[in-house]
């Protein structure tokens, strides 16, 4: 009774969801470098990135979907594809939450460049890594690696409440300086939600491995 | 009403094989217990012992305690007494074949001493209702033999024929394997109102019918019960690595 081929179908998904992985990374990554040197041409880039990753989320769900009717998956298998449906929607929003960091980077040209007392590249640096973390999880099936990324998502929170007061607080002072500001809060913002997608995928990874629901700090499992 | 079994160290042989190996569980009134495993290992031997069928080979040899209730079957019953509590449904839909509907129902009554002809065509019928198959049967089920129906009515009338003599438990070794799948539905749809009554027990090699009908399922492997758990525990995320590498179709 083993199942080679519906096994075969779900490594065949499993990659497919690392492509998406990919896509939406490199847009992630091109966001923020396009932030780093204020360069619009890599903000083009990033949105016309966007319609591919959404039809590859489709093509993902489509796959699962398939995979449930046909096979009736049990236990770990059934895990997995649940997991694979709901990473995959997170690494959409990852995609959505790059192009709207290049929308606010290409604003960010059309005003006089500012020196703003705050360290976007350092909250950029721990939500990619999150996200990298996540998916070597994902890759490696490692529940503990994925409990490590939970543990990064309150130093990414942090960062980002601080990098509001101090934007806020410019705002009050320098009015003039408003749209960098704003800009740059929403970059900041943009980031921090790329951090809880990383979150949720760690989740997804836990309870595929374990079957253990960690969401809103439940431990059922 | 159904009862509740409890089965302690159980062994089974047949001749020198040891074919279980100290079985544990409890298997609850009135909810439907479901047991899987591959072929061979010990789950249709292990409901064979369960109304003292196993013995009837006369290799075969059972140690341990299963109790019915409070009653242990194999020390303070006969085994006549013992299958008049426990009823049975096999793979293969056996009706007596040149017995009628009726007189296939009311076999067993009549083995019991029930002779009254109006008492008789009320448990029949009753119970042919009870199995789902009265209003397809209720204008030949005295004229017309049992081996003239349908595969999946022949396997109604073999439930109605256990459920006349009034069980507590059903054990159902494949009832289903033979079946169309709108017969097999009608079978599960009636095994979920049966679980009121009484208490079922349900050998299947079909993991998606024990995850439909079965509240507890246990997973028999090379003699042993590996898990016992609840039916969700066990489809979605078992405890034993052996449960889930045959549900998900690692080995088997």
């Amino acid at each position: 009774m083993t199942r080679t081929r519906f096994h075969q179908n779900l490594d065949d998904l499993k990659e497919r969801l690392l492509v998406m992985a990919g896509m939406a990374e490199q847009a992630t990554q091109r966001a923020i470098e396009a932030y780093r040197v204020g360069d619009v041409s890599i903000c083009d880039l990033v949105m016309r990135s966007e319609p591919a990753i959404n039809r590859m989320e489709r093509d993902i769900d489509q796959m699962a979907l398939d995979l449930l009717a046909m096979e009736q998956p049990m236990a770990i298998d059934l895990r997995f594809i649940l997991s694979v449906i709901k990473i995959n929607a997170d690494l959409e929003r990852v995609g959505d939450r790059a192009v709207k960091i290049a929308e606010r980077v290409r604003d960010l040209q059309t005003v006089p460049a500012i020196e703003l007392p705050v360290d976007i590249p350092k909250l950029a640096m721990l939500a990619a890594t999150m996200v990298r973390n996540a998916l070597q999880a994902f890759i490696d099936g490692d529940a503990s690696m994925a409990e490590k990324v939970l543990t990064m998502d309150d130093e990414v929170d942090e960062l980002n409440r601080a990098i509001f007061r101090t934007l806020t607080g410019c705002i009050k002072a320098q009015p003039e300086h408003t749209q960098q500001a704003l800009n740059v809060l929403l970059i900041a913002r943009n980031l921090e939600r790329v951090g809880d997608h990383a979150t949720n995928i760690a989740e997804d990874v836990i309870f595929w491995v374990r079957g253990a629901d960690v969401r809103h700090h439940l431990a059922t499992g | 009403m159904g009862a509740g079994i409890e089965v302690q160290n159980l062994n089974a042989w047949y001749g020198s094989t040891h074919t279980l190996h100290d079985i544990n569980l409890k298997i609850p009134a009135n909810q439907a217990t479901a047991l899987i495993g591959p072929s061979g290992c010990g789950k249709s031997t292990f409901v064979r012992c369960l109304n003292r069928m196993h013995e009837t080979n006369p290799i075969a040899r059972v140690t341990g305690t299963v109790k019915l209730g409070d009653l242990d079957i194999y020390n303070d019953a006969s085994p006549a007494a013992i299958r008049r509590r426990v009823g049975m449904v096999f793979q293969r839909p056996n009706p007596f074949p040149t017995m009628s509907i009726y007189d296939n129902v009311a076999a067993g009554l009549r083995l019991g001493g029930i002779r009254k002809r109006k008492r008789l065509d009320e448990i029949v019928q009753h119970s042919l209702r009870r199995s789902a198959l009265w209003e397809e049967v209720k204008d030949i089920w005295k004229s017309k033999s049992g081996a003239a129906l349908s595969g999946g009515q022949q396997q109604r009338l073999c439930i109605a024929r256990a459920l006349a003599i009034d069980p507590e438990v059903l054990l159902m070794d494949e009832p289903a394997s033979a079946l169309d799948p709108i017969s097999t539905a009608k079978i599960e749809d009636l095994i979920f109102e049966l679980k009121a009554d009484y208490t079922i027990v349900i050998v299947t090699h079909n993991m998606q019918q024990a995850a439909r009908v079965a509240e507890m399922t246990g997973f028999f492997l090379n003699g042993y019960l590996v898990e016992f758990d609840a039916t969700t525990k066990i489809f979605t995320n078992p405890t034993d690595k052996r449960t889930e590498d045959y549900i998900t179709g690692r080995f088997g």
